[in-house]
Parts: structure tokens; C-alpha cells; sequence
């Protein structure tokens, strides 16, 4: 399975270390604030708006360097528009992954 | 450039602004939330360029820069790549950058925002000058190194007369050396028509018209099959 990575933070904020610090604690206190109004509307089967919510949490996906995970997600927010649930679990392994990664950094 | 950020995304404003930082020509001004927040400061503040997010609850950049009347330069920022073709039905949007955004795409837009802010100003000096120029109810001539004054309005008839033009007003005639082409972009557009390529005439002046030819004054004078139909959309007509 794809792993997060830095190269993209690295590359934007160059030797400004007080930046990317502040990026990061931004990105660990909005992220899960993010999955959670995900599950929240997921669970209310608000389709529409859970797919808003996977399109917010694409550009963290793809700021954490997962190219392939930002493809499933998507996949996803399209299925989510049409009212379908394919690769739910595809997704959400990838926020489970994200989630464990952001504890460490 | 003055600019403003709106983007829902606490992640997403802060990247901007450290993209905008690297570059010394911006001044990122504030940062908002939501559009609705940043209608307001616009209503107050002058900003030359805006960077939007397209995706935001309820009230999407689309619908934001609908509301605007005279929207500033706008750079969308998007994770959604589909929304390219609608971008571009906007005269403000000049580029429109997909997220993650490189520090050198972004340059690259920013390089196309500062060439239409420069052209917007550039427009804006250009229409103050012609106004002054129409304003003027005067028009300095070099006659035999001396400047003269000749009062606008009473300019009836101008002829061009191989490499001078003779200005008619209702109290005294001028030759000039100068060309029609060049005394025409000095007199108000709403007052003075070419009708001929050697006659400009004051449209207030005329007293009638017969066929192809004008009476102004006492003199007649021809109009040209190409410049009648703009003649005749001049005329109050019954």
C-alpha cells in the first residue's frame, strides 16, 4: 500500500523550518476534524455532502504525496455524486493510513 | 498586486500564502474562509487579484464572483480539474491552478495576472487622457510658430488641403500644416464626423442635406458613399 511522504511540505517550504511546522500542526488539527464530518454525513446517507467532504480531504491526500490514493478518492466522490458507496473501503483505508501517519510526524 | 485568499480550507490558505510570499509583487491582504466574508471587505477595499476555491459549501467561487459587479483578476484554485472549461466563460479569471499547487506553476500564473492588472491600468490611463482631451473645449494649432487657441465648438468645417488642413469656425478660417487623421483623434467623437476623406464636419453645424452632400454654413460639402450610413445614424431623425 502507497505511503504518505513530506516531498511535496519539504519543496514548498524549503528551509523555512517554522513553516512547515506550522503546516503540519495545521494539517494533523484539520485533517481528523475533516474524516469526522466525512463519517458524519456518510452515515446520515447525505451522498452529496460526504462527497464534498472527500474533495476537501483530496488535497490532503495528494499534499501527503499519495498519487494513487488521490485517484481512488476520486473515483469515490464521483460514486458518492451518483449515489453509490464503490470503494468506501478503498477510501477509507487510505484515511486510516494518513490518520496513523500525521500521530507519527 | 493586492490580493485576498478564499478558500474553506485552513490548509489550503496557508499554502497560498506561502506561495504568494515567495513572490515580492504580491501583498496578500487577508485571508477568508468563505466568500461571503470576503464580499464584504471587497465592498470596502481595493484588490487587484483574488485567489478563489471553486469547491466550497453553499456558496461556491462560481457563485461568488457572480455577485461581483467589477470582479478584481481571480486565479481559482481547485482540486477539481473539470471545472477548467467554465473557469475561462469569465473575463476576470486568468488562470486556474489545480491543487496540489508548485511553486512554479504558480509563478506562471501570477505572470499572467500581472500582465492584465498592467493592461487593466494601462485601459484606465488611456480612457482618462481621451477624456481629458474631449473635456477641452480648446484646440492649440501652430500657425507660423505662434500656438492659437480655437474654441471647439465653433469649429464648423475642417478640409484637408494636400499636406495642410483649413479649419472653419464661425468667426475666422485657419490653415494648419497637419493631416485630418490627426486633428480628427483631438476633437470629441460626439461632435465631429468624417464624412469625406477631406471633410470633417461638426454635426451641430449642419443645416441641411441634399443626396450625397451636406450644408453647413454656406458651404457644401460632399459625403462619401461609405461614411453616409454613419452620417445618418447621427441625425435625430422623424
Amino acid at each position: 500500500m502507497e505511503q504518505p511522504n513530506q516531498s511535496y511540505i519539504n519543496n514548498l517550504s524549503g528551509d523555512d523550518k517554522v513553516f512547515k511546522q506550522k503546516l503540519i500542526d495545521v494539517i494533523k488539527k484539520e485533517f481528523p476534524e475533516e474524516k469526522q464530518v466525512y463519517f458524519d454525513y456518510l452515515n446520515a446517507k447525505n451522498y452529496k455532502r460526504a462527497a464534498d467532504s472527500v474533495h476537501k480531504l483530496k488535497h490532503k491526500i495528494s499534499i501527503l504525496g499519495l498519487e494513487k490514493s488521490y485517484d481512488v478518492a476520486v473515483s469515490y466522490e464521483e460514486n458518492l455524486l451518483e449515489g453509490s458507496t464503490d470503494q468506501k473501503e478503498a477510501f477509507e483505508s487510505i484515511l486510516q493510513i494518513i490518520t496513523e501517519y500525521i500521530v507519527e510526524i | 498586486m493586492n490580493c485576498i485568499i478564499i478558500d474553506d480550507e485552513a490548509t489550503a490558505r496557508m499554502i497560498i500564502s506561502q506561495l504568494c510570499s515567495n513572490v515580492p509583487s504580491l501583498n496578500v491582504l487577508e485571508a477568508f474562509p468563505n466568500a461571503i466574508q470576503a464580499i464584504k471587505y471587497l465592498n470596502q477595499n481595493h484588490i487587484d487579484l483574488i485567489f478563489l476555491d471553486i469547491h466550497m459549501p453553499d456558496f461556491t467561487g462560481f457563485d461568488f464572483i457572480e455577485t461581483l459587479k467589477n470582479p478584481p483578476k481571480i486565479i481559482l484554485t481547485t482540486s477539481d480539474p473539470n471545472f477548467a472549461i467554465q473557469a475561462f466563460e469569465y473575463d476576470c479569471i486568468v488562470d486556474y491552478l489545480v491543487k496540489p499547487i508548485l511553486q512554479k506553476r504558480f509563478d506562471k500564473a501570477i505572470q499572467k495576472a500581472e500582465a492584465k492588472v498592467s493592461k487593466v491600468l494601462k485601459d484606465a490611463s488611456a480612457k482618462a487622457e481621451k477624456v481629458e482631451v474631449t473635456s477641452g473645449n480648446d484646440l492649440y494649432v501652430n500657425i507660423d510658430r505662434r500656438l492659437i487657441k480655437i474654441d471647439i465648438p465653433s469649429i464648423y468645417l475642417i478640409e484637408a488641403k494636400g499636406d495642410y488642413i483649413q479649419v472653419k469656425t464661425e468667426h475666422k478660417n485657419y490653415t494648419v500644416h497637419s493631416t485630418l487623421k490627426k486633428i480628427e483623434i483631438k476633437l470629441p467623437k460626439d461632435l465631429f464626423l468624417k464624412i469625406h476623406r477631406s471633410y470633417i464636419i461638426n454635426v451641430q453645424k449642419i443645416i441641411d442635406i441634399e443626396d450625397n452632400s451636406v450644408l453647413i454654413k454656406k458651404d457644401v460639402v460632399p459625403v462619401s458613399r461609405s461614411n453616409r450610413p454613419e452620417l445618418m445614424k447621427r441625425l435625430n431623425l422623424l
